[in-house]
């Protein structure tokens, strides 16, 4: 079996790879644009003749070959689908497929924007992407500088590992935790509400408790797997740095203030653009288990209702055209975040 | 005359007294929230175990606080008997080995690959996979994709559709970029070494550090997963325990404990113990991977720094 799938991924490597490289046409235009970084960054054998570029990629066939199984996974799992998106414009029949099944334009774009429900799942899924990345990517940061107050030793290391173990708990089981202690009959929470005399609330069956519970678990879940990430960069800070401005007389808070968070900027750039481009991605399938008949006011996403109506409904044009909508709404927030990380003249993703 | 002198003196004892002062509050105030921080971590997990071993009566009655109350292990007895348990537990284990095989040797190998700087057509390479961060073709499309493919219901729906993240590639490119100076493969080269032979005998056994890494996170990723299954797989026998555990905590789908008959007494009972599986079913998942948080953690955090190399 590996081997048949060794061989057919070396035949496409050889088309992948002659394309960009030999094909006059599309590739040239493309490597005049690109001409100048390549220059600057060396790239070997951008100029050359034809002939000897092509025995550079003769020369090099091995490496295609190691890289010929992921480059056949790209283009089966990840291009093929983008090739399938033109569903969202056509009525997809089992027969008909992604290209032959008939063209009906924006229609199907259309009838999700003049849907009743578009307004509350674009505001649902904006809203607990938002609220969830506002208190999501803070948390982990303050955390990190916190915890690098502690010496290192067996101390720190408890807390670290405290704090970071529920990031190996499946979302399933956080949900599993949520539904059970959150219980208006019996669980802990409620039991502790009634204690202090207060009224059993029903979290997870309230639409305005949704974003909340989600947003708390979230932190739970997921902080400390960021933390652990400004931590590992805290650590790579000059303790020069430090010891200089403890001789000036420093206060901690003004340290953490002029050199642990300097120190940590790039990351905490590149962390809050990557968590940007995937604002609309994140959490959808956690909503989708704590989603109940009860709070689907605030728990229906955009991802959650294209699961709904695309997989548990079979209307795949209809599903495919929301999960393209969702898609480029991603892309506009990834584009739009990047550059203004650019002009704040940090670091960009590329 | 005498004020203008005093002020500056009692001005600059406030600062010292503040300064004096701020260390000692802010490493109290460090403490607390870290405290508090700790506690919301572990209580609801402790909380969890104790009700677990507790009377089903006593944890809906709210007397199990910190210790567990009237131990019984029936939530356990129930859980354990029952065969789709065990069946997802299996189909896992399975799962996750293979998915985790084929993950780690695609992403070491095009991570190896994508970092030689003598590879013609790397930035295009590169720039391919790239993309796919920024746009992809969405769900449906991809399930699609995978019904045509025949790998609905299949082992190998488990294992391909997610098997590389372009950002573990990016991870290994620049580990390999980092950690791989090109004199090493000239001086291979020189000595007639192919390609071939220098990823196996010199890359592969230099990228310990990063392949550990590759397959820690792959096997977390791939052992909690189970929107893929959820999509991909119809057949109950073939569920991984995510999946049945799914059933069981978030759709109270209890297979073995359901038996509702006779009186409103026993049933009201029969439901107690149906939570009480439920505790059972959430330690028995995570107290073995909590138990390796130690050691997992210490790949991670040298994940981190791997890829914290490139920003």
């Amino acid at each position: 079996m590996a081997d048949t799938a060794l061989r057919t991924a070396s035949a496409t490597d050889a088309d992948a790879t002659s394309a960009p490289q030999g094909a006059p046409d599309g590739a040239s235009a493309a490597r005049t644009v690109r001409s100048p970084r390549t220059a600057r960054g060396g790239d070997s054998g951008s100029r050359p003749r034809h002939r000897s570029r092509l025995r550079n990629v003769l020369r090099h066939w091995q490496l295609y070959v190691l890289l010929a199984p992921t480059l056949l996974y790209f283009l089966v799992f990840k291009y093929w689908p983008m090739y399938g998106v033109q569903i969202a414009f056509r009525d997809y029949t089992p027969a008909g497929g992604f290209t032959q099944s008939p063209w009906v334009g924006l229609e199907h774009f259309e009838r999700f924007f003049s849907s009743y429900q578009f307004g509350t799942i674009v505001s649902n899924t904006l809203l607990l992407a938002i609220v969830n990345l506002a208190f999501l990517f803070p948390i982990p940061i303050i955390m990190a500088l916190l915890v690098n107050q502690l010496a290192q030793g067996r101390t720190r290391r408890f807390v670290q590992n405290v704090l970071y173990a529920p990031t190996f708990i499946s979302t399933v089981v956080v949900v599993g935790i949520l539904f059970i202690l959150l219980s208006p009959r019996a669980g802990l929470v409620n039991n502790a509400i009634v204690l202090f005399g207060g009224e059993p609330i029903f979290f997870m069956g309230s639409a305005e408790w949704f974003r909340p519970v989600y947003v708390a678990s979230s932190v739970w879940q997921e902080a400390g797997f960021n933390m652990v990430v400004y931590l590992a960069a805290l650590a790579g800070i000059d303790p020069a740095l430090h010891d200089a401005a403890k001789v000036d007389g420093a206060s901690r808070l003004r340290r953490i203030r002029h050199i642990d968070l300097p120190g940590i900027a790039p990351v905490i750039s590149v962390l809050f653009i990557l968590a940007v481009g995937n604002l609309l991605n994140i959490g959808f399938e956690k909503a989708l288990l704590m989603q109940t008949d009860l709070n689907v006011a605030a728990s229906q996403l955009v991802q959650t209702y294209t699961y709904q109506v695309g997989l548990q409904q079979a209307q795949f044009s209809y599903a495919a055209a929301i999960g393209l909508f969702n898609s480029l709404l991603n892309l506009a927030l990834l584009l739009t975040f990047n550059q203004v990380a650019r002009r704040a003249r940090t670091s960009s993703v590329w | 005359m005498t004020t203008q002198l005093d002020r500056p003196i009692t001005a600059r004892r406030g600062r010292d007294l503040r300064r004096r002062l701020a260390d000692p509050l802010f490493s109290a105030a460090t403490m607390a929230i870290l405290g508090l921080a700790l506690v919301a971590v572990i209580y609801p997990l402790y909380f969890i175990v104790i009700a677990s071993i507790s009377e089903p009566a006593r944890v809906y009655e709210g007397q199990v606080w910190f210790w567990p109350v009237d131990v019984t292990f029936d939530g356990y007895a129930r859980l354990l008997a029952d065969p789709t348990v065990w069946r997802g537990l299996a189909n896992s284990v399975v799962y996750t080995g293979l998915a985790t095989a084929v993950s780690v040797a695609l992403v070491v190998s095009a991570g190896y690959v994508l970092s030689r700087r003598d590879l013609p057509g790397r930035r295009t390479l590169t720039f391919l996979l790239v993309v796919t961060l920024f746009f992809d073709g969405g769900i449906i499309p991809r399930f699609l994709v995978v019904r045509d493919l025949g790998l609905l219901d299949t082992v190998g729906a488990m294992i391909l559709p997610g098997a590389v993240a372009v950002w573990n590639v990016i991870v290994a490119r620049t580990f390999f970029e980092s950690n791989l100076p090109d004199e090493l493969r000239e001086a291979a080269q020189m000595d007639g070494a192919s390609d071939f032979r220098f990823f196996f005998r010199v890359a592969l056994p230099l990228s310990k550090p990063l392949i550990a890494l590759m397959i820690v996170i792959h096997l977390v990723w791939n052992w909690n997963g189970f929107f893929d299954a959820l999509i991909y797989l119809n057949n109950p026998d073939l569920y991984p325990l995510q999946l049945v555990l799914r059933n069981i905590l978030v759709q109270s789908d209890l297979s073995g404990s359901a038996n509702m008959s006779g009186d409103l007494q026993s049933y009201e009972a029969a439901q107690r113990l149906a939570e009480l599986l439920k505790y059972a079913a959430i330690v028995f998942a995570t107290i073995p991977l909590m138990l390796m948080v130690p050691f997992l953690q210490r790949f991670f955090t040298q994940g981190a720094l791997i890829g914290a190399v490139k920003s």
